[in-house]
């Protein structure tokens, strides 16, 4: 029988997604005894055209990385689509935008004028912008399209399942990558890590009082962290109870407070306004001038609440259409 | 014939870049491009972000220097909230810092730049790769690659929480400490970090020095610039990888120019190009004159060659041997060499094992006072390190509240930017002649930019990175003579 094909791909990507690929370490060898990779520009040589040549759904799964901010990782998106009977999300930044989707706070516009413009290092009195096309000596140069937003990769085409994490643990890689080749699936659309809360795994959960009133927030810097107590007891955001568990609590185990890389869970559509209405219901006050002054002492709520998921949020992007 | 040229190039580069080459009537090179052609737009989306959380977003700039990205910031908003960290926090940083230089350094050698002398310059392309530099110096030394950079990596993890951008980093100091047992381990390490270098460096060695040709092409003239050179240095001018003054040599080695990374916008300017999204950096002493090397042009190379060219040695005993030995063979200092930067490279991989074993042994390093909490108002900031891959400078003003007002980055790969443009081009002049495109072209080119270990994830910083290498080689009319790329059409 022959093997099932699989393609690794990135978009909008750090790189951090592919390393987590490589970083499977001697796991990636029975990957890659099990599968036929056809397509994986970081390790291997294949081209649009050899994708192209496939016949439509042949590759058995696409892992796609990177949010979607160009006219060419849209069209990239949509031919792996074609191409392939499964498509995950791989990663913060395809499943949520990530973040770099915290620039649909702004849109091209802004990001050109900043990087371009007014930053102080920038030698430009004329104005010089990338452009689309620039005729130079013997012929014209390109870039692609640049869309006002970054997309998450279930807006721009059809997803199968999702796989969290900036950038997803080893073990769920795995898991994953079982699961498919057993044919042991979820529903479509599910996200392949546990439901529950990452509050439900976290060591620190025990510290946590059965009703948490918070006076005071602190930011990180503000305070010394108790490597043993839970961050929101100690009044130190963390978005453990809007985020999903499976990480392994990572960022905890460095003594640092959650930032939701794993999304939400599948009771909530929204992360930041889970987050939000969880908080408000442990600030120790009902008064809400007092309210207020609480909230004031976090001045970023949206990009503390949406770091990893603005895209994929109520919110989206500055501008509504593309 | 696609097949044949489409090999590997982009595979061993990390992020995406385009070239595009440009003949003239006689069918030499007129021009060479090197495109970017992605932007993400995190100095724009950094603006109203809370700076001590700089240090978890900007990693996300790159994920595979993710430690360098996050370093910078770290430091810059130390500065930023005008707090100086505990020693022991100083520490841990660098441990975790040297340990990220040595197996980001053992990634090029072994997996991307490597390859090409190891298997052979003439190998075909299909071995040359980390599977061709296994099936030449063996399994067991192949395994010794993977092995070494996973422990070297869990040292990352266990301080950072995670290797691929990790959170240790916060405005006066760290977010946790080493018990005895991690630094049992970290000493064994560091100790075996030390003989990985060594043989790293005996392999080089013994497969390239050896032989005449590759010491031919590596001192030959298609490999040469003569530029300025920036990097860290240390009180002694030794070269450093977390902390210290930058410094600037001239073409002929003299000492330029030396400032803390608080000044660097006295010293260094970027020019807009409408064909890439990525900046050109130049000395704003000298001015930009486009695309040239020389005394007059203000175009500057960092990274592994450009540090030890920018700095009077190595501040550990054998790297200072290994140092004193390439510049011998090379016919003094600076070395002009762009190959030469994978020799630099493997005298920095002995230093920040060296490194590692005396940051694990000083006794203040297990301390508990890890942070200092700051007390002043914050207002601007400027943290500096040197990346793998080059000087990284991360500059953020914010408000009194610390939300972030300005944020301008200037990362490693973007200050190589002019070089590397300059590089491809004359490795394509070198051998584009009457039109005929020699075979050999790709490789060559390719080589050219692979010294540079350039990442263009990270280049792309201010927009996205998808695209990959794509070369385009085009007739005096602009007709499309051949156009040699890894997976897009
Ligand atoms: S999810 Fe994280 S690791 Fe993956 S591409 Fe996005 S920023 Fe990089
Ligand atoms: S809030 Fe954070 S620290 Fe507290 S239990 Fe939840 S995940 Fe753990
Ligand atoms: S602790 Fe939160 S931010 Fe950190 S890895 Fe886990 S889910 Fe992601």
């Amino acid at each position: 029988m022959a093997k099932p094909k699989v393609a690794f791909y990135w978009n909008a990507s750090c790189g951090g997604c592919e390393e987590a690929v490589v970083d499977l370490a001697e796991d990636i060898l029975k990957v890659v005894e099990a599968v036929d990779i056809v397509l994986w520009p970081v390790a291997m040589d294949f081209k649009k055209s050899d994708v192209e040549a496939l016949k439509d759904g042949e590759i058995a799964v696409s892992f796609i990385n990177g949010g979607v901010r160009t006219s060419e990782q849209e069209e990239w998106a949509k031919l792996l689509r074609r191409k392939s009977g499964l498509v995950v999300a791989f990663g913060s930044c395809a499943h949520l935008g990530g973040v770099p989707g915290l620039a649909n706070l702004t849109d091209r516009k802004g990001v050109f004028e900043a990087a371009y413009g007014y930053l102080p290092s920038v030698d430009n009195p004329d104005g010089v912008m990338p452009q689309r096309k620039t005729r130079v000596p013997g012929g014209e140069l390109g870039l692609p399209e640049f869309y006002d937003a970054v997309y998450a990769l279930d807006q721009v085409i059809d997803v199968d399942y999702y796989l969290p994490g900036c950038a997803p643990p080893p073990d769920l890689i795995m898991e994953a990558v079982t699961a498919i080749l057993t044919g042991k699936l979820p529903p479509k659309g599910s996200v392949l890590a546990p439901a529950k809360s990452l509050c439900d795994s976290c060591k620190r959960n025990e510290s946590k009082p059965e009703k948490l009133e918070i006076a005071k927030l602190k930011r990180p810097h503000e305070t010394f962290m108790d490597p043993e107590k839970c961050f929101l007891a100690e009044g130190v955001i963390c978005t453990g109870p809007a985020t999903r568990s499976g990480c392994g609590e990572r960022c905890i185990n460095a003594n640092m407070p959650c930032r939701g890389c794993f999304g939400p869970t599948d009771e909530v559509r929204d992360q930041g306004a889970k987050f939000l209405s969880a908080l408000a219901s442990i600030i120790a006050t009902d008064d809400p001038a007092e309210m207020e002054k609480v909230a004031e002492s976090i001045p970023d709520t949206t990009g503390l609440f949406y770091m990893y998921s603005l895209p994929a949020s109520l919110l989206t992007r500055k501008k509504a259409a593309k | 014939m696609t097949k044949r040229v489409t090999i590997d190039p982009i595979t061993r580069l990390e992020g995406h870049g385009k070239i595009e080459i440009f003949l003239d009537d006689k069918g030499d090179v007129a021009q060479a491009y090197i495109q970017v052609p992605e932007l993400r737009g995190f100095e724009k989306f950094s603006e109203g972000r809370m700076a001590e959380e700089m240090p978890r977003i900007t990693p996300k700039i790159c994920g595979v220097c993710p430690t360098a990205h996050h370093m910078a910031s770290t430091k810059a908003v130390d500065d930023l909230y005008k707090v100086e960290p505990p020693r022991t926090a100083r520490l841990i940083r660098e441990l975790v810092y040297n340990a990220f230089m040595l197996e980001d350094h053992a990634l090029h050698f072994y997996f991307l730049g490597g390859p090409d002398f190891v298997v052979g310059l003439e190998a075909p392309k299909a071995e040359r790769n980390i599977l061709g530099v296994i099936g030449k110096v063996g399994l067991e030394t192949g395994g010794k690659v993977i092995d070494m950079r996973k422990r070297v990596r869990n040292i990352i993890t266990t301080l950072g929480g995670r290797v691929i951008h990790p959170v240790l980093g916060l405005p006066g100091g760290v977010s946790r400490g080493l018990t005895p047992e991690n630094r049992e381990e970290f000493a064994k390490t560091a100790k075996d970090a030390v003989e990985f270098a060594r043989f790293s460096l005996d392999l080089f060695g013994s497969v390239v020095l050896k032989n005449k040709t590759y010491v031919d092409t590596i001192v030959g003239d298609v490999y040469k610039h003569r530029t300025y050179y920036m990097g860290l240095v240390d009180e002694a001018n030794k070269v450093s990888f977390y902390d210290g003054d930058i410094r600037v040599v001239n073409p002929s080695g003299k000492e330029f120019a030396k400032f803390p990374a608080r000044d660097y916008l006295k010293h260094v300017a970027e020019h807009v190009e409408t064909w890439s999204f990525v900046k050109f950096p130049y000395l704003k002493a000298v001015g930009w004159k486009g695309f040239v090397d020389g005394e007059k042009s203000g175009i500057y190379r960092v990274a592994p060659l450009a540090r030890l060219n920018a700095s009077d040695g190595m501040a550990t005993p054998k790297a200072q041997a290994e140092h004193d030995r390439m510049y011998e063979t090379l016919g003094g200092k600076p070395a002009h060499n762009t190959l030469a930067y994978h020799w630099a490279r493997l005298v920095e991989l002995l230093y920040a094992a060296e490194r590692m074993v005396e940051l694990v042994k000083d006794p203040d390093i297990m301390g508990t006072d890890i942070r200092t909490l700051p007390t002043q108002k914050p207002s601007e900031g400027v943290g500096v390190v040197e990346a793998p891959r080059g000087t990284l400078i991360h500059h953020f003003k914010s408000d009194e509240r610390g939300v972030i007002t300005q944020a301008n980055l200037i990362v490693a790969t973007v200050n190589n930017a002019p070089a590397i443009c300059m590089s491809v081009e004359r490795a394509a002049k070198g051998l584009i002649k009457n039109g005929n495109v020699s075979d050999g072209l790709l490789n060559m080119v390719e080589m050219a930019f692979r010294a540079y270990d350039p990442c263009f994830a990270c280049a792309s910083h201010a927009l996205p990175g998808r695209t990959p290498l794509v070369v385009e080689i085009r007739g005096a009319d602009g007709t499309l003579i051949r156009r040699l790329s890894q997976f897009v059409d």
